[in-house]
């Protein structure tokens, strides 16, 4: 068994982003361990854009133009055929809500390992093993497998390569979904709920989280925001309970940001959201718990009330500024 | 209608963590709890039951996990499960995801559920894919996060956040859904409920009564090995400031953004 199969999720006519940066961390190991790196995608796909994933380094790509794209459970079913058919010794996924629940029903369904939030894959005697960050980021452990393995990586963890122009051989599959898997059908997808905001050219953000209390706590975060010259930014929680827009919101299944500024209000910091701003130059964070892990990554961090000090500080930054 | 919500205990957030200065790791030790995010589950479960739309005959809290996991089950029974069901075997532990979900899975085969939910997550960050695994195992259609979940006879109508915008989910019962923290605000148990919690059914099984092959679980059955712990990439640690004087507060923050020519 060699080889990697890396998952390419698509939506209107594009790849994304993770994807990408798997498709390209599978060609660059697969380099490595001297065999091929494919990709399976899902659904509606046409020729130019399956065979453009070979400007990412893979060689060949498989179809699955029947089955569903969106739900886990029908790419579990494609995969697991077509790893078994080409003796792929290892699946990969670029960060990502869809590449979990994929992994982790792939390695049920061939009784793999798997580990997830990888932010690293190495090669050691000829195989790869994965590191992932575990206990809040306090530690990284080290992942080999038995047999076959399935690497799932944390969001942004995969840079994408610059595009090359190869073109990738397309392999239409024909699959028979399981029973279950078709079960449970997508009524609508990818509804945006709520404002459409920019806040991705932003080089200044406020962020919100639950620790606002209600929705009109965003109120402080706008102002702040308004006298800093910046954008408001949120975190899931806050907008599945419907506090803020959809469009805002950073982190796992939502944007990633790197301003030069991010000011974090109430937010506790969770992998989930940290994974969508890590990268900004300056964190500030206020919270009332102290123990709150974002104050272990932040560079500034105000342990006290937010309803006291956003106020008082948007005052402030108002009079500097003139 | 049966319901098996999937609880798991985690060690306590309210207790202070501590970081082993010998190993540099987290003392893990200490009060452990039932996990937060599966809160969620069992009051979706008891929100089922109250919304009338199905019968609901049963809730059933099962487990997997060290005899101190019956207080996770204990947890779990106040807030509304009818009994539960703890999993403990010696041969069990070091199981990874895959291992667990087969044993979880063999449980849940027992039981025969219409609907088996769990929390989005466990609070110790081990893996939030749980649900994925023992779905395929018991072979049934799978969604994670769900924030809406409206029953009807043999069928659920899920809302979640993926990739793209929120997207909206028809499934057949039975199903595996694990919800996420936003589809709910759990209850606290009533005094009388937690005195109550422990006179409810218990049924401890072992792997033997339960058809668990052991060569498919613990560490030997694992198909991933872990080790090799590490401590990550050293940042710089950040100031600190306890706002005492919000005034002092905020005139220390203006000159820390100032200093990096952030209020230009």
């Amino acid at each position: 068994m060699s080889g990697i199969l890396a998952y390419a999720l698509h939506y209107e006519g594009a790849f994304n982003k993770n994807s990408l940066g798997g498709v390209s961390e599978a060609a660059k190991l697969a380099s490595q361990l001297g065999c091929e790196a494919h990709a399976v995608v899902i659904g509606d796909v046409s020729d130019e854009l399956a065979a453009s994933l070979g400007n990412y380094g893979a060689t060949k790509v498989f179809r699955a133009k029947d089955a569903p794209e969106g739900l886990a459970q029908p790419v579990v079913d494609v995969m697991a055929q077509v790893m078994d058919d080409a003796g792929h010794q290892y699946a990969l996924f670029g960060g990502g809500l869809l590449g979990f629940e994929i992994g982790a029903g792939l390695a049920a369904r061939l009784n793999a390992g798997v580990t997830m939030e990888v932010t690293q894959v190495n090669l050691a005697d000829g195989k790869l093993t994965a590191e992932r960050p575990i206990h809040g980021d306090s530690s990284i452990s080290t992942s080999s497998y038995k047999d076959r393995g399935i690497i799932i990586g944390r969001l942004n963890a995969f840079e994408t390569a610059a595009p090359g122009d190869a073109t990738a051989e397309v392999e239409d599959v024909a699959v028979a979904l399981s029973e279950f898997s078709t079960r449970a059908t997508m009524v609508t997808r990818g509804e945006q709920r709520g404002a459409d905001v920019d806040i991705e050219g932003a080089n200044i953000l406020v962020a919100g989280g639950r620790g606002l209390g209600k929705p009109e706590g965003f109120e402080l975060c706008e102002a702040l925001a308004d006298a800093l010259g910046g954008a408001v930014a949120a975190t899931r929680a806050v907008v599945d309970a419907g506090w803020y827009p959809y469009s805002t919101q950073i982190g796992q299944t939502g944007k990633t940001v790197s301003p030069k500024l991010y000011l974090a209000a109430g937010i506790s910091g969770a992998i989930q959201h940290k994974v969508g701003f890590q990268s900004s130059e300056n964190i500030v964070a206020i919270n009332k718990d102290s123990n709150a892990p974002i104050f272990e990554y932040s560079d500034l961090g105000i342990v006290g009330d937010l309803n006291k000090i956003l106020p008082k500080l948007t005052e402030a930054v108002k009079a500097k500024k003139g | 209608m049966k319901i098996c919500v999937l609880v798991k205990e985690v060690p306590d957030a309210a207790v202070e963590k501590r970081i082993n200065p010998a190993t540099g790791r987290m003392d893990r030790s200490g009060e452990r709890n039932l996990n937060p995010y599966d809160t969620h589950a069992i009051e979706a479960a008891m929100q089922v039951r109250e919304g009338g739309e199905v019968e609901v005959d049963e809730i059933i809290a099962v487990t997997m996990g060290p005899d101190s996991a019956v207080r996770a089950l204990h947890k779990a029974v106040s807030l509304g499960a009818d009994r539960s069901v703890h999993l403990s075997d010696e041969s069990l532990a070091g199981s990874d995801v895959v291992a667990t979900g087969y044993a979880l899975a063999k449980v849940l085969e027992r039981e025969s559920p219409d609907l088996v939910l769990l929390g989005q997550q466990s609070d110790d960050g081990e893996c939030y894919t749980i649900g994925a695994v023992v779905a395929d195992y018991l072979k049934m259609p799978s969604l994670t996060q769900v924030i809406q979940m409206d029953v009807t006879p043999g069928k659920l109508r899920c809302e979640r956040q993926a990739e793209y915008g929120y997207d909206t989910v028809e499934i057949q019962l039975p199903a595996v859904i694990s919800v996420g923290d936003a589809i709910n605000e759990p209850r606290y148990p009533s005094l009388k409920a937690i005195m109550g919690a422990k006179k409810k059914p218990l049924d401890a099984v072992g792997i033997g009564d339960i058809g668990i092959e052991a060569d498919r679980v613990g560490e030997a059955g694992s198909k991933v090995v872990c080790g090799d712990f590490k401590a990550p990439p050293k940042k710089a640690a950040g100031e600190i400031i306890e706002d005492e004087d919000t005034n002092d507060t905020v005139e220390k923050i203006i000159a820390w953004l100032d200093e990096r020519k952030l209020l230009s």
